[in-house]
């Protein structure tokens, strides 16, 4: 670039802010690079999952049950066998291992056996020469099912019978809920709860469920290692916890079990949960072939978990100065079969039910429950989406009924750091809540757009064969902040490793392992980053991610990868530097090994009874963000179109400032989806929509220019004062765009994705 | 079946199933797996590539209808080390995350270029619009589009 044809990139629009507080010393890290998988991207040489090969490969395919619950009677795997190309057809009876695996409770078949629980449980697997031969072999096996009646409507699924046998979840120190199909129960109590005010809004408010939908689907490749062992080429978020649920259900021992970082496609948390890890490697073991599965889109929208659907009943009560005296929530979340990780969703979606708003009472219920539905588990907000949705509602809803300006009673009431949460937690670090919401509102909306104009740049785009006289704006605002890493008491670690050695030239070089997913996220340009600035030097390799030469990582989910690595790696290579100093600064053709262990400050659980911090705290950190919106609906053929997005966000210490605009304008995107299109339609457990001609998700048609503000407030308990970026404006948009629509229909617009019909108030 | 086709300017032949498409030729049998598989339905645009120079779904070819064709996918638009200069637009905006859509999308760019070389940002958001990215909400796409072209904003 920079060659004179091709003019340098405009100055972007986000503008930063000076820390806060110049007076802690966190240090820089160099400045960012491009991304260092960049290259191999534009050219089509990275290679991803699904583009894996080996010598004398087969394909693997995956049996899913068509019902949504069912009882197993009979299986004949004769005609399966019989067909060309096939060299195995494998059911539960072929698991050598535990029979069930999960990512928080083992309670999910490797392979259905007695009963299917959702449509598209894996029922048996076939390898085969060609994948269309593995297909066809599939389609003769005999299944017997007998179908049952699913528990499909999780309000009532506590009412109805148990869909396990088995109590899974119990007696993990959560509340003792005797209810059946309950995955947890979490009860907040805090201040007192009947606590009344002047003024009460209340509303029910419904979000559907949301696919992860990310492009690239659940792939990889399993090879045996002919000594009993298997790698495993995946597409995954936390390589260490795969490994530790494959192992024991192939009846090997973890280390001989290893998993590698195939290129990730996304991912969103739809890939925390395993897919095809432990199919591909029984598939690979029992042929001694190399096994690779793929999965096609519609098997994809099967494969994973989801975004758990909620209902939340909300009451909020306010003083005459609209300063909010008692918020009460009950929620209920829709689990699916399988338990996943409901238990943690479940908690995000209560403890951050208030928002971030200091609040002297509260009430909030929430349940999580088992159903016939598609298992659901973490996606990209992670429960705290769905009580933003309610709680953002409710404070318009507020603001109207005292008159006064929606951002200003979020500003009257803004928490702030020294603040207490719901939890009882009292807010230590950084969380500059009143600052996001005045940056965001001092963004200029844009002006109203002529008419007549293109019809691109109509609600409906080309499909509105009005003039757009129908056509109205609105403009909305919300807010919403949820935890950065793992939280209640789980012992949340990253490893790295950090390798010196001269090359050829005699200069020294750098290897560093992690075994940080890159989800796309570029985090491998954060450990590259915080590796030069430790070491002072440019010679910095990057080693494979794999479970094979390095520890855990943990998970690169709850917007926590960038601050563990930053951590684990600047540990590593300030231990390698002080080892260099010891020997004199040179290493006289020797070398150094370093392995290090990052923890972010301890967290406890959190009282079963009364949801009340057991210790300091339970969460580690908070990140969040305002959005305002314009968008212009037609109010008479429903159709909408989102015009802007303002944003402000607390991004702590931005290390890479591109690539957190671009987490922003991602993850606006797909709470876009979630407030306009997307949803997984279900009846009695079957899912009819799982093909993205019927499941929607947001083309360059449907998406505003998104102008983002990074307000800088250093975390002060993380390396260099960084924040995980990822998930607040998915927490947030959603929330912001029903704002904006509500503004210009007027409708209470209580459940989302919003439909033509809602706009139209059909 | 076998089929002669040239790929990115190179004669190439395989043999094919009648009912693979062009998409699992190109990745499975001639190893280029460049272009994407993200639906395989022809809604994605992740296996975009230009067909004697026409912008097609290689998912939605059949490999046998390729027989006697040019295809020119993502590993044939630089020239040797040199990228394409859509292909370092892509990365110098920022508009390569997990880079799953970003072949489709850099076909889809340079079939736009080549037609329309100073695309309005409308013209830009309907010629795209075939092309889902899950990561990027399309702003940092939209940029590098506008850079290649020499737009200045
Ligand atoms: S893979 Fe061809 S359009 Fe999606
Ligand atoms: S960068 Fe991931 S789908 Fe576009």
């Amino acid at each position: 670039m920079g060659d004179g044809t091709v003019p340098r990139m405009h100055q972007r629009r986000a503008t930063t802010t000076a820390p806060a507080r110049p007076e802690l010393e966190l240090g820089r890290v160099v400045p960012a690079e491009r991304r260092l998988d960049g290259v191999p991207k534009v050219t089509g040489q990275f290679a991803y999952a699904s583009d894996l090969s080996a010598a004398g490969m087969l394909w693997g395919h995956t049996l899913r049950s068509p019902h949504a619950h069912a009882r197993i009677r009979a299986l004949d795997l004769s005609q399966a066998l019989a067909q060309p190309g096939v060299h195995a057809v494998l059911t539960h009876e072929d698991v050598p291992g535990q029979k069930r695996y999960g990512l928080e409770f083992a309670d999910q078949p490797v392979l259905a056996f007695d009963r299917v629980r959702y449509y598209g449980e894996p029922v048996a697997l076939v390898a085969a020469e060609h994948p269309e031969q593995a297909r066809r072999a599939a389609a003769r096996i005999r299944v017997e099912y007998e179908p049952l009646e699913p528990v499909a409507d999780a309000p009532r699924a506590t009412e109805l019978p148990p869909i396990h046998d088995h109590r899974w979840t119990h007696g993990h120190g959560y509340l003792d809920d005797p209810r059946p199909n309950v995955v947890r129960s979490l009860v907040i109590r805090h201040g007192d709860p009947d606590a009344g005010g002047d003024v009460s809004v209340a509303g029910v408010y419904e979000l559907g469920m949301q696919d992860q939908a990310f492009l690239g689907p659940e792939s990889g490749l399993a090879v045996p290692d002919g000594d009993g062992g298997v790698d495993i080429y995946v597409a995954t978020q936390w390589l260490h916890v795969d490994r530790d649920q494959v192992a024991p259900c192939l009846g090997l021992r973890p280390e001989q079990v290893r998993l590698h970082l195939a290129g990730v496609g996304g991912s969103f948390g739809g890939r925390e949960d395993l897919s095809m890890q432990i199919h591909a490697a029984l598939l690979a073991l029992r042929t001694n072939r190399p096994v690779k599965m793929v999965y096609s889109r519609e098997e994809s929208f099967v494969g994973h978990v989801h975004r758990h659907p909620a209902r939340i009943e909300a009451e909020h009560r306010a003083d005459r100065d609209g300063r909010l005296v008692c918020v009460r929530m009950r929620i209920v979340l829709d689990g699916g079969a399988y338990a996943s990780s409901s238990a943690a969703v479940t908690s995000n979606a209560a403890c951050f039910a208030c928002g971030p708003y200091a609040v002297a009472n509260a009430l909030i219920e929430a349940t999580s429950v088992y159903t016939n539905n598609p298992p659901c588990g973490a996606m990209r907000g992670f429960g705290a989406v769905q009580t933003c949705f309610a709680a953002e509602a409710q404070m318009d809803k507020l603001a109207a009924a005292l008159a006064v300006d929606p951002i200003e009673l979020r500003l009257r009431n803004a928490l702030a750091p020294g603040d207490t949460l719901p939890t009882g937690q009292r807010v230590s670090g950084s969380l500059p809540v009143a600052e996001v919401i005045r940056r965001c509102a001092e963004l200029p909306l844009p002006e109203p757009e002529e008419l007549p104009r293109d019809a691109i740049r109509l609600p409906g785009g080309a499909g509105n064969t009005t003039r757009g006289e129908g056509v109205r704006r609105g403009v909305g605002f919300a807010l919403g902040f949820k935890n950065l890493c793992f939280s209640e008491g789980f012992d949340d670690y990253c490893a790295a490793r950090v390798r010196l050695f001269e090359n050829a030239g005699g200069e020294l070089v750098a290897e560093v392992h992690c075994a940080a997913a890159e989800v796309g996220q570029g985090v491998t340009n954060v450990i590259a980053q915080v590796a030069r600035t430790e070491l002072g030097t440019e010679n910095v390799v990057l080693a494979p991610h794999t479970t094979a030469t390095v520890d855990s990582a943990g998970s690169s989910s709850a917007s926590r990868m960038t601050w563990m690595a930053a951590g684990a790696i600047r540990l590593a290579c300030r231990a390698a530097r002080e080892e260099l100093e010891r020997r004199g600064g040179a290493l006289a053709g020797g070398e150094i090994g370093v392995e290090r262990v990052y923890r972010h400050p301890r967290t406890w659980p959190l009282d079963p009874d009364t949801g009340q911090i057991t210790g300091e705290r339970a969460h580690v950190a908070f990140a969040c963000a305002a959005m305002r919106v314009v968008v212009e609906v037609d109010a008479e053929l429903g159709l909408t179109r989102v015009v802007w997005i303002g944003a402000a966000q607390d991004v702590g210490r931005a290390l890479n400032p591109q690539a957190v605009e671009g987490q922003i304008e991602g993850g606006t995107a797909q709470g876009l989806g979630l407030a306009l299109m997307e949803e997984i339609s279900t009846r009695g457990g079957l899912i009819d929509n799982a093909s993205f001609t019927d499941y929607l998700i947001p083309t360059a048609l449907d998406v505003p220019p998104v102008e983002s503000v990074l307000v800088e407030d250093p975390e002060p308990d993380a390396p260099y004062g960084v924040k995980g970026v990822g998930e607040p404006p998915t927490v947030v948009s959603t929330a912001a765009i029903a704002s904006a629509l509500r503004d210009a229909t007027g409708r209470e617009l209580a459940r989302v994705p919003v439909r033509p019909d809602d706009v139209v108030g059909l | 079946m076998r089929i002669a086709l040239v790929v990115n300017r190179e004669p190439h032949e395989a043999d094919v199933w009648e009912g693979e498409s062009l998409l699992f030729a190109l990745r499975e049998r001639l190893g280029l797996p460049g272009s994407k598989n993200a639906c395989e339905q022809g809604e994605c645009g992740s296996c975009s590539v230009l067909l004697d120079g026409r912008l097609v779904c290689a998912c939605l070819v059949l490999a046998v209808q390729a027989d006697g064709h040019e295809v020119i996918t993502v590993e044939g638009l630089g020239d040797g080390d040199q990228l394409h200069r859509v292909q370092e637009a892509f990365l110098e905006a920022g508009a390569v995350q997990c880079g799953f859509c970003t072949p489709g999308l850099v076909v889809a760019t340079v079939d736009l270029l080549e037609r329309v070389p100073q695309p309005s940002d409308d013209e830009i958001r309907e010629a795209l619009a075939g092309n889902l990215c899950r990561c990027t909400g399309y702003a940092k796409i939209f940029d590098a589009v506008r850079l290649a072209a020499g737009i200045q904003p």
